[in-house]
């Protein structure tokens, strides 16, 4: 599989040239981070919300994206009208570090004009949380209205409350848990497996070799697919259905796998093996509790946050009972918190999926913290 | 929380809340809560409860609710709701983590009533409470009459399959509240026209025409007083 590497788009950023120091104790030498912004901030600049995006997402939920030509991720949930409605809410979304789109990460350049690669040194959560509080205070900003995200994007929601109380009115934490689980870390490691094995990945350089790991991360996409969906979404949407006919052992035989190709060789046009690599260990490593004595509670003790869990019903990735133990942790802090489980068969993708009741859920959510939080209307 | 007077599950649209339409109890709950207190409505329902207290009474309400549908209505509303039931969800709360704990039309039907209300007065400073009486006279008279577990308006599920599994009367309540050393600051009964019963002084005569009870309750060794919050807590509400 002969690819060239991602297209190169110009994304709006900010570099900030004082870097950033890291979990691991590397000091990123400089720090860029791209992002978008929708709305307008109100005098007061009390009406920011800050949108956090999953493993593969990027900083364009609300508008077509540079790299795919395709639309937003979350068009739905984020626009004029919508749940997070930028008619109202001045509504900012960066690019995790670590990632490819822009944000420093390991395809970017180093000071000395190499790229990073292998050597880009290994991120957290919590770095990527840092990353956009620097955005964020860039912009004006000393509190947000909101924090929201589904899956990884939810862990940096949970991170913002635990590293940055003071500086968020509402938190939303959707489809997420306070820690990635063994099930979890094993469905990673078999993708990172995948791409190691590829040798086109070249120990990491492929970029040297102007060439790019595509089936690797192309399995390791496909393998983190299948747990995005619910086996009744698969089984609704393919069944048993063949693709071309009879038994055949190298074709496509069952339409599941075609598409599950067609999911692994999108995905390589657009997102950069190595970034996978680091932000797939970033959310590996994430415990918010092992961070505060293993003690989830400590992590919000003294929050005056409002949080509002959504879990969807057939999520096997990140399952209602983890929502519930974060929510219990809540409680156990005496935080401010609402909770639902939307029930849907669509699985962990169900948040970026069109899911009315947890559209309303967010709407009403938000326009509640509004209206104590005094924003205009 | 429960199957007694509560609306339906099958509301479109969001309910919104107009105070006229509030059930009796809860009017009369809202009434005994002083404004600017931090509240958990355990099984908090449509939610109107703790939009009065928020919207009208400036409190820092919230909820709790088993019913799903229930939960993403009140939230879809703005209101904060968890999911979540009397039974398994009240430990997690630390002492003292609200002024008062409104269990309404519910411990009848929680699995341990008994730590139920232990668990409100540990988290809560008050507790208010409201349940159907089974000392009703209808209730007494048709159990003597027929020999049959009792149907009226209020105990209106056969008992195979009533969610209601730990009814009592209200001297039943007293009897318990002295026993595990409650205070009762405040108790009226409800007649079946819905007025405030004339028998304060008796609770016999309440207990035999009171068809709902309502009871407001501290820790025997807690200050009496008004349970309303101090400026320091205030502080803290958002």
């Amino acid at each position: 599989m002969d690819l060239p590497d991602l297209p190169e788009a110009e994304h709006q950023n900010i570099r900030f040239a004082d870097g950033l120091v890291l979990d691991c104790g590397v000091t990123l030498p400089e720090l860029t981070v791209a992002y978008r912004t929708y709305g307008t901030l109100d005098a007061a600049r009390a009406n920011a919300v800050l949108v956090c995006h999953a493993l593969t997402g990027d900083q364009y939920p609300a508008e077509t994206s540079p790299v795919t030509g395709k639309e937003g991720w979350w068009t739905q949930v984020v626009g004029p009208g919508r749940p997070v409605d930028t008619a109202k809410y001045f509504v900012i979304c960066a690019n995790v570090l670590g990632g490819c789109m822009g944000s420093t990460g390991p395809r970017s350049l180093r000071p000395d004009g190499t790229r990073w690669g292998t050597d880009f040194p290994p991120v957290t959560i919590r770095d990527m949380v840092r990353a956009q509080k620097r955005l964020v205070e860039h912009l004006g900003i000393e509190r947000l209205f909101a924090v929201l995200g589904g899956s990884m994007g939810g862990m940096q929601v949970l991170e913002w409350a635990a590293t940055y109380p003071d500086a968020l009115f509402a938190a939303v934490p959707i489809a997420t848990a306070s820690h990635h689980s063994a099930q979890n870390i094993a469905f990673h490691e078999v993708g990172r497996q995948a791409i190691f094995a590829d040798p086109e990945y070249h120990g990491g350089r492929y970029h040297e070799h102007a060439t790019i790991p595509a089936r690797g991360l192309a399995v390791a996409r496909m393998a983190a697919h299948i747990t995005y969906l619910s086996e009744a979404a698969l089984a609704r949407k393919f069944g048993r259905r063949l693709q071309n006919g009879g038994l055949s052992i190298f074709g496509d035989m069952f339409q599941v796998e075609s598409y599950l190709r067609h999911q692994g060789s999108t995905f390589v046009r657009r997102f950069d093996a190595n970034a996978y690599l680091t932000i797939t260990r970033a959310m590996d490593y994430f415990d918010l509790a092992a961070d505060h004595g293993d003690d989830l509670a400590a992590a919000f003790a003294g929050t005056r946050a409002r949080f509002c869990v959504v879990s969807f019903s057939s999520d096997w990735l990140f399952p209602t009972r983890e929502s519930r133990a974060l929510v219990r942790a809540l409680n156990r802090a005496a935080a401010n918190v609402s909770f639902v489980e939307i029930p849907t068969d669509k699985g962990h993708d169900a948040f970026l999926l069109d899911e009315p009741d947890f559209h309303r859920t967010l709407a009403g959510f938000l326009a509640g913290c509004a209206e104590r939080a005094g924003l205009a209307r | 929380m429960n199957e007694i007077g509560r609306p339906g599950p099958a509301h479109p649209e969001p309910v919104r809340f107009v105070a006229k339409n509030m059930r009796l109890d809860l009017r009369l709950i809202a009434e005994m809560i002083e404004p600017g207190s931090r509240v958990l409505d355990i099984g908090s329902g449509d939610g109107s409860l703790i939009e009065t207290l928020s919207r009208t009474r400036g409190c820092d309400a919230r909820g709790i609710e088993i019913d799903m549908a229930e939960v993403t209505r009140s939230v879809a509303h703005g209101l904060p709701v968890m999911h979540g039931d009397a039974d398994h969800d009240l430990a997690e709360y630390p002492d003292g983590a609200f002024d008062v704990v409104v269990l309404s039309r519910t411990l009848q039907a929680v699995e341990r009533p008994r730590e139920v209300l232990r668990q409100m007065l540990r988290i809560g400073s008050r507790a208010i409470l409201s349940f159907p009486n089974f000392g009703h006279w209808l209730v007494r008279w048709q159990l003597l009459s027929t020999g049959r577990m009792p149907m009226t308006s209020v105990w209106s599920r056969p008992w195979y399959e009533t969610p209601n599994i730990h009814p009592c009367t209200i001297r039943d309540f007293m009897a318990l509240c002295e026993q595990e050393g409650y205070a009762i600051e405040q108790w009226l009964a409800v007649d079946d026209a819905g007025q405030r019963s004339p028998w304060r002084r008796f609770p016999g005569l309440a207990n035999l025409f009171g068809e709902q009870a309502l009871f407001r309750l501290r820790k025997a060794g807690a200050p009496a007083g008004s349970p309303a919050p101090d400026g320091a807590r205030q502080s803290n509400l958002r």
